[in-house]
């Protein structure tokens, strides 16, 4: 390197730092302050990095993309958004990074639940803000979160009070329009005590090259309960990066559903902590075509006694796309009675695609029950036999299976417009010749 | 109906079946007995068009057509039917998805519409009580999690449901309990009609005391060694395969 930073990114932060919500909040300047200098530092993640090792994106320092410095939501379509768009539950939308209240829907919210911009809610609710933010996310971790602190815009805060029970979901619409554009969010949700919650992350952008960089941070308190779907169908030029932390208390029960559809370069992490009894569960589908390079990356910590989880992946990939999964699972040595099961499940449906499967359990107690399975292989040439001697074509027995592979994850979402939308998406990826929607 | 002459067949370059003659009228119900190893299940696949067998000599014509031209899943549309010695579990294929796809492409084969939604609900919820079925297995995933007896079922109740011409039976009653058997047997009884034959490959005589059959063959080493009524069963019951065995190695 011959500059002094590591990126090119942080020789252009000042011109959005003026323009970043929470200026006058001294405990957001030192943190953003320090982000800055860690990620000046580091850069972006580099594949000597293990975590990084199957995922290079250099392409986004090459790239150069420019935060947007304020909301244009004037050349968002509403007809194109309509099927990303949830009926039946409160939407928060960000165009490019920055809240849209004129596309966001939140009116009858139930007293006491916060559900409203992060920009709002550090004018609103500061002290609230920095109990939580950077607590779940550890940005020593890598550097896309020390960057994502630094550069955040905008994002989702919610807060449900204990005891609360939301009959609907909420859903947080994310679309970046401009060419070479920018978004960087930063959500936070809280669960209180016993509360009960669904909150929907939906990706969405204009067919352009552009680059997500999210972060979310859960935190299900006692006895809570709270389900977070994300659905990121970017445009095939773009780039995402996400990453969901969560910190589950005593007894918390967590549920994640990731669907990775789009992008040139897709990345998720995944990281949860359980406490004492606490359930968790990841489930996770994603579909690579052309040359598409999709990661997900999960890990899950026993800190205590009697926690479950279970962990189902799935990947179906075409063309030359190339899958990566890594899954670890760390049992700390007070975790006694942990039960943990892991899985990936890949599917290559052409010579050229690839996946890199890699599970990893670190177990430190010794009365656990931990195991994992993976898989990469092609449809199985008995199955397509018995269908086709059931009267299927062998194209049709093919689309089948491979639908029937990628279908049991969205069978899991239980929201009917969310699942609707989802399966739209699958059928989409996938060759459907052959396939009766009438049927499903 | 189906007429196999001097068929032969290799798997790997080896040669399974050595020259099978098979002449089955319509109405007819032909059972093939044969000890493990002779070539049974080779001849229920080979006629069913299941890949990784090399057809070297001989012609299978099923209602004067050339069968083994066919594509698998011409065949079935044509009204072959094979029932599988082990069924196929078919994860996220519920068993009604695939019943209707299949009855569907018939008919279109056969140049008919698409059957009635409330027709077919009427059809398959009958044949599942021939077959003393629970309707929830229509709705639960083709044969995963099904016992050896359920899924045996199964292919005899999309059997009764496809109507097929010709129903080649691979080892149906293996792995079947005398209840299991005689709900599977009342429902192939209930398919015989003067144009619909069967091929019963089995290993056991019993299926026949449920299931009677106009001519029984005996396969060895891939031929076809001795045919003859339903009293040929009783004998090899009796004598064992031995005797067929001995009685070629004499010949």
């Amino acid at each position: 390197m011959t500059t002094a930073t590591a990126s090119r990114y942080a020789a252009e932060y000042s011109t959005i730092a003026p323009v970043l919500p929470g200026q006058t909040l001294p405990w957001l300047n030192a943190l953003r302050a320090e982000a800055l200098i860690a990620f000046s530092a580091q850069g972006f993640p580099s594949p000597r990095e293990e975590e990084w090792r199957y995922t290079n994106v250099l392409a986004i320092e090459k790239k150069l993309f420019s935060p947007s410095i304020s909301l244009n939501a004037a050349d968002i379509d509403a007809d194109w958004l309509k099927p990303y768009r949830l009926e039946n539950a409160w939407v928060l939308v960000l165009v490019n990074g920055h809240f849209s209240a004129e596309l966001s829907v939140l009116t009858d919210l139930p007293e006491a639940v916060s559900v409203m911009s992060m920009a709002e809610a550090l004018v609103k609710q500061p002290d609230k803000v920095e109990k939580y933010l950077g607590t779940a996310a550890d940005q020593s971790e890598h550097s896309f979160i020390a960057f994502n602190t630094a550069w955040f815009t905008d994002g989702l805060f919610v807060h449900i009070p204990a005891k609360q029970v939301l009959d609907k979901p909420i859903q947080l619409l994310h679309i970046v329009t401009g060419a070479d554009a920018m978004a960087t969010t930063r959500n936070i949700i809280i669960a209180d005590e016993m509360a009960e919650a669904k909150v929907i992350e939906t990706f969405v952008g204009a067919d352009n090259a552009y680059l997500t960089a999210a972060v979310t941070e859960v935190f299900v308190r006692q006895n809570a309960d709270l389900t977070l779907y994300k659905m990121q169908s970017e445009s095939e030029k773009a780039y995402h990066f996400g990453g969901s932390y969560i910190k589950q208390a005593r007894d918390a029960r967590f549920t994640h559903h990731n669907f990775a559809f789009g992008g040139l370069l897709a990345r998720s992490d995944i990281h949860a902590d359980l406490d004492h009894a606490s359930e968790c569960e990841l489930n996770g589908l994603y579909l690579g075509i052309k040359r598409q390079h999709i990661d997900n990356h999960t890990r899950i910590t026993h800190l205590k006694p009697y926690a479950i989880s279970r962990e189902l992946y799935k990947g179906v990939l075409d063309d030359r796309a190339r899958g990566v999964f890594q899954g670890r699972v760390i049992v700390a040595i007070d975790a006694q009675k942990t039960d943990s099961q892991m899985n990936n499940r890949n599917l290559l449906l052409s010579d050229d695609a690839e996946a890199d499967t890699k599970p990893q359990l670190e177990i430190y107690a010794d009365d656990v029950k931990c195991g994992h399975g993976v898989t990469v292989g092609q449809l199985d040439e008995k199955s397509i036999f018995y269908l086709q001697s059931r009267c299927v074509d062998e194209e049709t027995a093919r689309n089948m299976l491979t639908f029937a592979f990628a279908n049991e994850m969205v069978d899991k979402v239980k929201i009917r417009g969310l699942h609707d939308m989802i399966l739209e998406q699958v059928l989409a990826r996938f060759p459907q010749e052959g396939i009766n929607k009438e049927w499903l | 109906m189906l007429s196999i002459k001097d068929l032969t067949v290799n798997v790997n370059d080896k040669q399974i079946l050595k020259g099978i003659n098979l002449e089955i009228k319509a109405g007819e119900i032909h059972a093939i007995m044969g000890p493990n190893g002779s070539g049974k299940s080779t001849l229920s696949h080979v006629l069913s068009g299941k890949a990784g067998y090399t057809v070297t000599g001989g012609t299978a014509t099923y209602q004067g057509k050339d069968l083994l031209e066919m594509a698998p899943e011409i065949r079935a549309r044509e009204g072959v039917f094979l029932a599988f010695q082990y069924p196929v579990e078919i994860p996220g294929v519920s068993n009604i998805y695939l019943l209707k796809a299949a009855l569907n492409s018939i008919r279109k084969h056969n140049g008919q519409p698409e059957v009635d939604a409330m027709d077919f609900l009427t059809l398959v919820k009958e044949k599942v009580r021939l077959l003393e079925m629970d309707e929830k297995f229509l709705y639960r995933a083709v044969n995963e999690g099904f016992s050896g007896g359920e899924k045996k079922r199964n292919e005899i109740l999309q059997m009764a449901i496809l109507e097929p011409k010709l129903c080649i039976m691979d080892e149906t009653d293996s792995g079947l309990d005398i209840d299991a058997l005689k709900i599977v047997s009342e429902g192939v009884n209930s398919l015989r009609s003067p144009d619909r034959s069967f091929v019963m490959v089995t290993h056991y005589q019993r299926l026949l005391d449920y299931i009677k059959p106009d001519k029984v063959h005996v396969l060895a080493h891939g031929r076809i060694v001795k045919s003859g009524g339903p009293e040929l069963a009783l004998e090899l019951e009796e004598k064992g395969y031995s005797w067929v065995e001995d009685n070629q190695a004499a010949a």
